[in-house]
């Protein structure tokens, strides 16, 4: 016999069993107190787990809450009635603030000095003629008649009519005139202010006035941007992904590209900001405050997070998969193609709309490459200067007037609530191509 | 008491020790390492045609290893380093003129554990005929699907639900799936590792029979645990050990009369 054998067949003694029945180990006291010990424990940790997702849930609901409480009368404007007569010449010469201020000015006939008429003048906002000549352009059978207009109140006539001033402060802390309100008070008395859903927020670009200032730029701004970073990060992303992790030989250069990956992702936006401005728009020279500039810094940043997930979801692919189809004489391409990508979809999807979410949220990059400009256009191209919403949330929050306030929640509410579309997108995607198998 | 009676061998005509058959694949000093480690050292070993060879021997000992370098899934395996010349109809599978694809497509594997697509059944074993343009239109593909279910004894389970995952059958029939996905390739050599090791006696009686039935046509190399099962399908049967090829017989001629002793110590069921 050989040696193998001798030592297959050199058996261990049997360990000592305990004796079953009643004197058994698992009946006696001390493993009945073990026990009590064990399930202590578990219902602590339970409680624990329990309470940790009551307070995220807490903290979540507070933080919208409290959002939400600020940014919904954003999407209100207030208006203000007015019976404008338009006289031809004063349209020939494209003069609509008098008609708006005689009409105004109509209704409290009692006030005839110039301040107090100045008072008068500023209940309106001075996109209103604009708003008058629009109409005018709209159905130019108005010139000559009198006609009831609705007309944009001026943001502080706004606050007030949505009760942010507090009326019980003396005039000098409220920060509003008691003859402004006293005459915002008549207009409200005689019908003539009424409010409306805030359709410039969505459609209008950036403006000093807060009444006619929109975050529509902006969103525009957002879209252009990430459809760069889109079209941009996830096809080369995923095509890195497959190669390192499905075609290139584990080596020293891999793995040395695999540690400078994970080293990238987690490097401070804004550093991919400076390289923006060096790059893009120093060597380059392209278009300051562009969505593309911008998109192709976000694909920088993103790059890492849809690289990373993608290969993490491609070696969640089970080998005997690949084998499978090797084993039939797939090509190494199809054996990816048709059954690992597949696979690996629902993964890679969730991992790029990660990304997509991040980008769509990130400002300091945007800061470095001047698109936190005053732009008030809306972008109509890719190199058109443009802001995106998160910079807007945060240039609205640092202006004094009181209506950015809420206009600064209600564009935070609007960037979540796209956020939200996009993971709900994530979602939906994920049930269709897991359905497939 | 004898070996043979042990096993209750079926003495069968075509087990008796035959006129030399042509070697369908050769191994000469075949070598394997998986980093520093030597799994093979040196194997030589013919595959006679229409013939079915098993390969038994202790875990570990490299069977899978031999396996995987006769269709060269070996090489996506990382450090994975094999020496030595295999051939395939002369033709050196690891020379230039063969493509892993090719090669892989005319040898065939049925895996340990059932690794059905999570596709439909019928895409299961249309898939091969597809990438490599084996039928011609969807009547053609559907008429392939059919036969190598048949053969694979699963058709009638799964006639009524070709649409349903792979992934939805039970273990057996999940192999059974894997194997028609095999044949319907129309490999001239299919590799089997332990097809029967999550199967239960009639399931595995039924693929003992389809073995034996596709001997006609195909060289069938078998890894196997089960003497039984050895002595019951193969023709000739060679028995690995730490990384060496003991002994490779007649399968009548091993079981009944081995030369090595660690042979006899291992059908005999002393170790292993
Ligand atoms: N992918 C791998 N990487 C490293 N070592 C491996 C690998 N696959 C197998 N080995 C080693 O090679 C040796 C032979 O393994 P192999 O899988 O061929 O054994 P086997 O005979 O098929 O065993 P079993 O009967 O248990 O399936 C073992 O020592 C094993 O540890
Ligand atoms: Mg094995």
């Amino acid at each position: 016999m050989t040696d193998l054998i001798e030592r297959e067949t050199a058996a261990v003694p049997p360990a000592p069993v305990r004796a079953a029945g009643p004197r058994s180990h698992y009946k006696g006291e001390a493993f009945a107190r073990r026990l009590r010990a064990r399930h202590a424990a578990e219902r602590r940790f339970r409680r624990a787990g329990a309470a940790a997702v009551a307070v995220a849930a807490l903290m979540l609901v507070l933080l919208i809450g409290s959002i939400a409480a600020r940014g919904a009368s954003a999407f209100w404007e207030t208006r203000i009635r007015l019976e404008v007569a338009l006289d031809p010449a004063e349209v020939a010469s494209g003069n609509y603030t008098a008609p708006l201020r005689r009409a105004l000015h109509a209704q409290f006939p009692q006030v005839t000095d110039r301040a107090g008429r100045r008072v008068l003048n500023d209940l309106l906002s001075s996109g209103a003629p604009y708003e008058l000549e629009a109409m005018v352009a709209r159905d130019p059978a108005m010139v000559g008649t009198v006609r009831t207009v609705w007309v944009r109140a001026d943001d502080e006539i706004d606050q007030l009519a949505k009760g942010h001033y507090r009326r019980d402060l003396p005039e000098g802390e409220r920060g509003l005139s008691d003859a402004k309100v006293a005459a915002a008070d008549a207009l409200a008395a005689a019908g003539a202010l009424a409010q409306g859903f805030n359709t410039t927020l969505f459609t209008a670009g950036d403006s000093r006035e807060p009444e006619q200032a929109g975050m529509g730029g902006a969103i525009v701004g957002s879209l252009l941007t990430l459809l760069v970073t889109m079209l941009l990060s996830v096809p080369v992303g995923i095509a890195a992904a497959v190669y390192l992790e499905e075609f290139a030989p584990k080596n020293r250069w891999t793995g040395l590209i695999e540690v400078n990956i994970n080293n990238l992702a987690a490097v401070p936006s804004i550093i991919f900001g400076l390289l923006g401005l060096a790059v893009f728009l120093g060597f380059f020279g392209l278009p300051r405050s562009a969505p593309l500039v911008g998109g192709l810094v976000m694909a920088l940043m993103t790059l890492p997070v849809i690289i990373i997930a993608a290969r993490a979801a491609l070696r969640a692919v089970p080998p005997s998969i690949r084998d499978a189809a090797l084993a039939i004489g797939a090509s190494p391409l199809q054996t990816v193609l048709h059954h690992v990508l597949p696979l690996a979809l629902p993964g890679i999807l969730t991992g790029t709309i990660i990304g997509m979410a991040r980008a769509l949220g990130e400002t300091a990059p945007l800061l470095m490459i001047g698109m936190v400009a005053f732009i008030v256009d809306i972008p109509h191209g890719l190199t058109d200067s443009a802001t995106v919403l998160p910079v807007q949330i945060y240039m609205w929050a640092d202006s004094p007037e009181r209506a950015f306030t809420e206009r600064t929640s209600a564009a935070i509410l609007v960037l979540l609530g796209f956020l939200v579309l996009l993971n709900g997108v994530a979602v939906i995607l994920r049930r269709i191509f897991e359905r497939r198998w | 008491m004898s070996i043979r009676s042990q096993l209750k061998l079926r003495p069968r005509a075509d087990q008796r020790p035959a006129a030399p058959v042509a070697a369908k694949m050769v191994a000469r000093g075949v070598r394997v390492s998986y980093g520093a480690k030597p799994a093979l050292k040196g194997i030589d070993l013919d595959i006679q045609e229409n013939r079915v060879l098993a390969l038994i021997g202790p875990s570990g000992c490299g069977k899978s290893t031999f396996l995987r370098c006769l269709n060269r899934m070996n090489d996506t395996i990382e450090g994975c380093r094999v020496e030595g010349r295999i051939t395939l109809d002369g033709e050196d599978v690891y020379g230039r003129t063969i493509d892993p694809v090719q090669l892989r497509a005319r040898v065939g594997m049925v895996f340990q554990k059932p690794n059905p697509f999570p596709k439909s059944i019928y895409d299961n074993v249309a898939y091969g005929p597809r990438i490599h343009g084996l039928a011609s239109g969807r009547d053609e593909l559907d008429e392939v699907v059919q036969t190598s279910l048949k053969r694979a004894g699963l058709w009638a389970e799964v006639r009524e639900r070709l649409r349903e995952p792979g992934t939805s059958l039970s273990g057996g029939q999940q192999q059974r799936l894997c194997i028609a996905r095999a044949i319907a390739v129309s490999p001239e050599v299919i590799l089997m590792d332990e097809p029967c090791s999550a199967l239960d006696p009639i399931a595995t009686a039924h693929i003992e029979e389809l073995i034996d039935e596709l001997r006609a046509n195909y060289t069938i190399v078998i890894v196997t645990h089960n003497m039984q099962q050895a002595a019951r399908v193969s023709q000739r049967t060679a028995f690995f050990h730490l990384g060496e090829m003991v002994e490779c017989d007649d399968t009548e001629e091993i079981f009944t009369n081995p030369r090595d002793e660690r042979t006899q110590g291992y059908i005999t069921g002393r170790y292993g």
